[in-house]
């Protein structure tokens, strides 16, 4: 198979369903979207937006109404699930509960009718894989949170599937155990070579682990790129919301530039694509960390709230009309007060037009 | 696992607490015998003392007399017993008495037992086949319309047993409605004969115990996790295998409950023998009625009792037995994981 060629490829999917009081909701409306062999894909959203039901399509385990889903030029959407060469390590890890962790592992590797030898070495291979050798004899009962993430995580791996889907697999971990099991993501993934695609409401974990993010919004998918690439130029106000904190202040574009109302005037050679833009009413991002404040006694935005968000100092102020909150690293500069008069500055390059 | 554990936490700090904080309150100045706190389950041996009784009036007491009156001798006219200690009941189980005094190995009883354990057997295992897929619909009904099938199930109970009966010697006649529908049709010229069958009997035993079976199964699988089921097809299972293998062991305490609660009455079962099986295919509960009425030889009608006690207990250690021991086998899968 040539090597450009995606592994999983979705095209037009849709998937409506029906609502007790007899409505309907667009899970996925025409979704299409490309994840490349070997790649960390992650799908990004609020809860509700369709990422689960997409995954939940790629496995089988929904069928959509439309659309076609191909497995490395095979379509897969008319198959029934056991058929398809892709594993789901689910939010609830859904551990057969009468099982013991090897017995977990192997289930899948008979159902493909591996001979028994080979099963026993696989387990053996696969627990070892996620730091749990010595516990195959174990009841997942016994196990706490994380170490039954690793093995549902081992029984889907152990199958060696072209894709591997997680869905949340993180969400029930706490915060440490959670930034541990992402870098163990990814070495898995780069050590296996096998496409993953995660599913996750999380915006950190998507930047943290993903090749690529697709970020989701109701039933659609709104921009699909690498987490830098998304974070720097969001191409709507839902993606820049969503992703990070945002200044999101309006603006109007016209033939010289771009008019930010009680702040001034971008000329619209120094916008990127700026030349390009249709004039008329416009939104524009800013990140925090992107916003210099200074010290100014007659500036026009007063501080209102000054907090630490790890090792920076996130302050909020208030223009006329407007609240702008900036971001510095804390080391950086003698936090302000509230109530302090301030200017408010943006480095030009980094604004970026997005649509509404 | 991770819900139960913390919840017996907060439960036992809770406890702790209390009791930490007790001689602190203001109360703690009266006698502490007075105003000492129950803690949560710990009741006073008081509120078992309606159960207490109940048992020793209604089950150890009459479980004594009948266990007394089996080594008693029979009375003259054969109601009651005579006071007399004697072994002949239980060597009446066995042997036959002629009337020249001579004894002979009779298997006529050690005939009925077996004949009650084959009827209850059948029955449970035809009650576990039916209440299986019953069970299972049952579970994955939306839960609103679970209630009123749930409900449905137990309509019979709402009549007595031995009307219900009797409906069966109507429904199973030779003129009635199965008869009278197979000839209507042409498929048949005579009439089946099936009232008054070892099959009659059968029937009645299904349909008397059939939701024992049901209600515990249906427990057990309406707590299935269907996302277990998911993960076994996405791990490339079909749809018998993941029924054998992850949906039937879950279920598992469901089908031993249910089957203790179907063989254990059938075992001992009067109504469905004597009404529908004519008396051609007698189980041990009829012939000990006989014993305590028209046979007149309530010492004899006695030992049958102990015997049927024991061996009841008998059955019920071995499931026990084997329940445990298919537990432990319940990962490897197969059928024996149903036990």
């Amino acid at each position: 198979m040539d090597a450009s060629a995606p592994a999983l490829s979705v095209r037009d999917v849709t998937k409506t369903f029906q609502t007790p009081e007899g409505g309907q909701v667009h899970a996925l409306d025409s979704v299409s979207l490309d994840i490349a062999d070997g790649s960390f894909m992650v799908l990004l959203g609020p809860s509700g937006c369709g990422k689960t039901t997409l995954l939940r399509c790629i496995a089988g385990l929904e069928a959509p109404d439309s659309g076609q889903i191909d497995l490395r030029g095979q379509r897969i959407d008319d198959m029934p699930v056991w058929r398809r060469r892709v594993n789901t390590v689910f939010q609830s890890y859904a551990l057969f509960p009468h099982m013991t962790v090897a017995q977990n592992i192997a289930f899948g590797l008979q159902m493909d009718k591996v001979p028994s030898a080979a099963i026993k070495r696989k387990v053996e291979a696969s627990l070892e894989m996620v730091h749990l050798s010595g516990l195959g004899s174990r009841k997942p009962s016994q196990l706490s949170g994380g170490q039954q993430q690793r093995v549902a995580l081992a029984r889907a791996l152990a199958k060696e599937p072209e894709v591997l889907l997680l869905d949340e697999p993180l969400s029930a971990l706490d915060l440490k155990l959670r930034r541990g099991m992402q870098s163990e993501l990814k070495r898995l993934q780069r050590e296996t070579s096998i496409t993953f695609v995660l599913v996750t409401h999380d915006q950190d974990e998507a930047m943290a682990m993903g090749d690529q993010v697709a970020v989701f919004n109701a039933g659609r998918i709104v921009q699909v790129g690498e987490p830098r690439e998304v974070y720097l130029r969001p191409n709507s106000r839902f993606v820049a919301d969503f992703i990070g904190e945002a200044n999101v202040l309006t603006g109007r574009l016209d033939t010289y530039g771009l008019v930010i109302e009680s702040l001034g005037l971008v000329p619209r050679d120094r916008l990127l694509d700026g030349t390009l833009l249709p004039a008329g009413p416009v939104h524009v991002a800013v990140r925090p960390e992107n916003v210099t404040l200074d010290r100014d006694p007659v500036g026009t935005a007063k501080v209102t709230d000054v907090s630490y968000v790890g090792g920076d100092i996130r302050v909020e102020v208030q223009t006329a009309s407007l609240t702008i909150v900036s971001r510095v690293p804390s080391q950086r500069v003698a936090p302000p007060s509230i109530g302090d008069r301030v200017s408010v500055s943006f480095a030009v390059e980094s604004l970026c037009v997005v649509a509404d | 696992m991770g819900a139960s554990g913390t919840a017996l936490e907060t439960s036992d700090s809770a406890t702790s607490d209390s009791a930490t904080s007790d001689p602190r309150a203001p109360e703690s100045r009266t006698p502490a015998s007075a105003r000492r706190q129950r803690q949560a389950g710990q009741g006073s041996w008081w509120n078992g003392l309606p159960g207490l009784v109940y048992l020793v009036a209604l089950v150890l007491l009459p479980l004594f007399i009948i266990l007394v009156y089996s080594f008693l001798s029979r009375a003259k006219l054969g109601v009651g017993v005579k006071w007399q200690f004697t072994l002949t009941p239980y060597t009446e189980l066995l042997y036959s008495e002629s009337l020249s005094g001579g004894r002979s190995f009779d298997p006529t009883y050690l005939q009925i037992i077996a004949n009650s354990f084959w009827y209850a057997l059948i029955t449970s295992v035809v009650c576990l086949v039916l209440a299986i897929p019953i069970a299972m619909w049952l579970a994955t009904r939306p839960p609103e319309r679970r209630t009123a099938l749930v409900f449905a199930v137990t309509i019979p109970f709402w009549t007595s047993l031995l009307i219900r009966t009797y409906s069966f010697i109507i429904i199973l006649n030779d003129n009635g409605p199965i008869n009278g529908a197979l000839r209507g049709i042409g498929l048949i010229d005579e009439p089946i004969s099936m009232l008054y069958t070892p099959f009659a009997t059968v029937v009645g035993l299904v349909y008397t115990f059939l939701p024992f079976m049901i209600l515990p199964i249906y427990a057990s699988a309406e707590r299935f996790d269907f996302r277990l089921a998911e993960a076994a097809y996405d791990l490339g299972a079909g749809k018998w295998t993941v029924l054998r293998r992850v949906v039937l062991p879950s279920v598992r305490p469901g089908v031993i409950a249910g089957l203790v609660l179907v063989f254990i009455p059938a075992l001992g079962s009067y109504l469905a023998p004597e009404l529908l099986g004519g008396g051609k295919s007698s189980m041990i509960a009829n012939v000990i009625a006989a014993q305590f009425g028209a046979s007149r030889n309530w010492p004899f009608g006695a030992a049958l009792s102990v015997l049927l006690l024991v061996i009841t207990l008998l059955v019920l250690i071995i499931f026990a037995i084997v329940a445990k021991r298919a537990s432990r086998a319940a990962g490897r899968g197969g059928w024996e994981a149903l036990l």
